[in-house]
């Protein structure tokens, strides 16, 4: 065997990787290039793995096994959890794969420190500065991702349960356990060498998991998907300081592409519930709700056979899910409702709200699985342009995001929240199994509108009834 | 030093360059994008491969190193595939319809 790559090359080789990440990021911008972009993505990964795995010697047995189980292990799991993944489940897949991200960067970072321990006492090695606040940084954000990616995922597969779990002094508490992280670090970094720098790293290990739970559980299920937004940036910026632990660009600049975005798909999220960072990161949401306005009036129940003649004269629909459709597993019903619906010469179109489902741009998923063409799904500024020309809104499983209190009524703990003006279409139809209120626990003038219906039932068996009336003629 | 201040650089332009390219993304692409970018993170991988190798025998460095390289393999591997699954669901397009 040769000797290890040339570190010219290697370089060479992480520059061609990141401009692929790069070029990909680009290209999922556009559905129709997307996938693609993903491809090349994840070329730019193979190359940077071959490039890191060439630039050490490859006949070092030792290495070989590491890197030979992990790379078997890895790909086994992960390829089984990808190919097997329920769609409805996607949010639990990510925070989970974002935790192992986060694990890796924390080990990573400590590995160098074990390895530093033997090395840096020598006199042609030192250890710089920049190194050491990396590590420290790379287990700080790495354990703070890993065990808040954890409880996330717990909270949304309901392994635990999603209400937010507020205490008083909680923010001291925080504040406290930040410090003492912090403290270690110091400990760790101008101690280096000392056996009290090492008990104060493992120490700092413990903290940062801690930390992580501490800092996800008082965050309630609804506002997972920001959560999740979040701890993707996260993750990208603990590879980030696991490149500036052992000096590599290609970790440092995807790492910062990643924390980016997820800062990005955060603020999106908040916007589209109306919220701010701090106000979903400390909990707290519906405690605030002032006097809002009693909503009064009938709602105008109707059966499938009325709701059949309305559809069936209506030249343009709108379909506005929301995660009770996807909770009732009626989106395969509902496109085969839509298609009848087009095959009657009405022009159909889905309007999606940014947060519904469990993560952003997760009821897309759901729907683009039961094969609902993409350019029938709209965002909500565009189906709102066209809702006062739409004869019937269909909601199936959605409520506050239709819940016109958010534009009118400035008691309503929503008041300001974007939603989907489906009160402005012709006819509204309401798909839903009581008058229960939603998620947050806010009445929704919408049904006792003049032009709403309320379809009782079990959204799947409404849509079904809906189609079986459409076949019948 | 000069090296940090290099690779501090590296991570300004790139966190500018990834606002700048993700602010772009329309809402219904979020999802894939999430877990696109996810196995973009498992980068640490390239410092789990090198971090290997700087193992000597000693048992902790071993266990570590192969748990950094399986986890970031599972984000990596995992990440990618079912990224690229999602995607071709949101291409399925209703003319071959029947399927």
């Amino acid at each position: 065997m040769s000797g290890p790559l040339d570190p010219t090359i290697a370089n060479f080789g992480y520059i061609v990787a990141s401009a692929l990440f790069i070029i990909g990021l680009k290209m999922l911008s556009r559905q129709t290039s997307a996938r693609l972009g993903n491809k090349l993505s994840s070329l730019g990964m193979f190359i940077a793995v071959v490039m890191a795995l060439l630039s050490q010697p490859i006949d070092d047995a030792t290495r070989m096994i590491i890197i030979g189980v992990g790379l078997v292990l890895g790909t086994v799991i992960g390829a089984v959890a990808a190919m097997r993944v329920a769609m409805t489940s996607m949010p639990e897949m990510v925070a989970v794969f974002n935790g192992f991200g986060g694990l890796a960067s924390l080990l990573v970072g400590w590995v160098e420190f074990e390895r530093g321990r033997v090395v840096w006492g020598l006199p042609d090695e030192s250890v710089g500065l920049v190194t050491l606040i990396a590590i420290f940084l790379a287990v700080l954000i790495g354990g703070v991702t890993f065990t808040g990616s954890m409880i996330a995922y717990a909270k949304l597969a309901q392994k635990i349960s999603g209400r937010p779990v507020l205490f008083g002094g909680q923010r001291t508490l925080n504040a406290a356990i930040l410090l003492l992280a912090i403290v270690c670090g110091v400990l760790f970094i101008t101690g280096v060498l000392s056996p009290q720098a090492y008990i104060a790293f493992l120490i700092l290990i413990g903290i940062s998991l801690l930390f992580g739970v501490m800092l996800t559980i008082p965050i309630g299920g609804a506002d997972m998907p920001v959560v999740i937004s979040l701890l993707n940036s996260y993750s990208g910026l603990a590879a980030c300081a696991a490149g500036f632990v052992i000096g590599n660009t290609v970790l440092v600049v995807a790492g910062s592409l990643v924390g980016a975005s997820g800062i990005i798909l955060t603020t999106i999220m908040c916007k589209a519930m109306n919220r701010s960072l701090q106000n979903v990161l400390f909990g707290g949401f519906g405690a605030a709700a002032g006097g809002m306005a009693g909503v009064e009036g009938e709602a105008r129940p109707i059966d499938a056979e009325s709701a059949y003649y309305v559809l069936e004269a209506a030249r343009s629909v709108v379909f506005v899910p929301g995660y009770g459709m996807a909770v009732a597993q009626a989106q395969h019903a509902v496109r085969e409702l839509a298609d009848l619906l087009e095959a009657n010469g009405t022009e159909v179109a889905f309007g999606v709200h940014p947060v519904a489902g469990r993560m952003p741009g997760h009821m897309n998923v759901l729907l683009a699985e039961a094969n609902i063409p993409y350019e029938q799904l709209r965002e909500m500024d565009d189906v709102n342009a066209q809702m006062p020309n739409t004869d019937v809104a269909i909601v199936i499983g959605a409520n506050d995001v239709v819940n016109p209190a958010a534009r009118e009524d400035e008691g309503s703990p929503i008041y300001g929240m974007p939603i989907i003006n489906v009160d402005q279409a012709r006819t509204t139809i309401v798909l839903k199994r009581s008058m229960a209120s939603g998620f947050a626990g806010i009445d929704n003038p919408l049904f006792y509108k003049e032009n709403t219906r309320m379809l009782f039932g079990d959204a799947k068996a409404s849509i079904e009834a809906l189609v079986g009336q459409m076949k019948d003629v | 030093m000069a090296e940090g201040v290099l690779l501090f650089f590296n991570f300004v332009l790139a966190i500018f360059l990834g606002f700048e390219l993700i602010s772009k993304v329309p809402s219904q692409l979020h999802t894939p994008l999430m877990s696109g970018s996810n196995a973009i993170s498992g980068i640490t991988i390239v410092g789990a491969l090198l971090a290997a190798g700087m193992t000597d025998h000693q048992v902790l460095r071993i266990v570590l190193s192969t748990a950094a390289m399986t986890l970031a393999t599972i984000n990596v591997v995992g990440g990618y595939l079912v990224t690229d699954r999602m995607l071709g669901m949101f291409s399925a397009r209703k003319d071959g319809e029947g399927k």
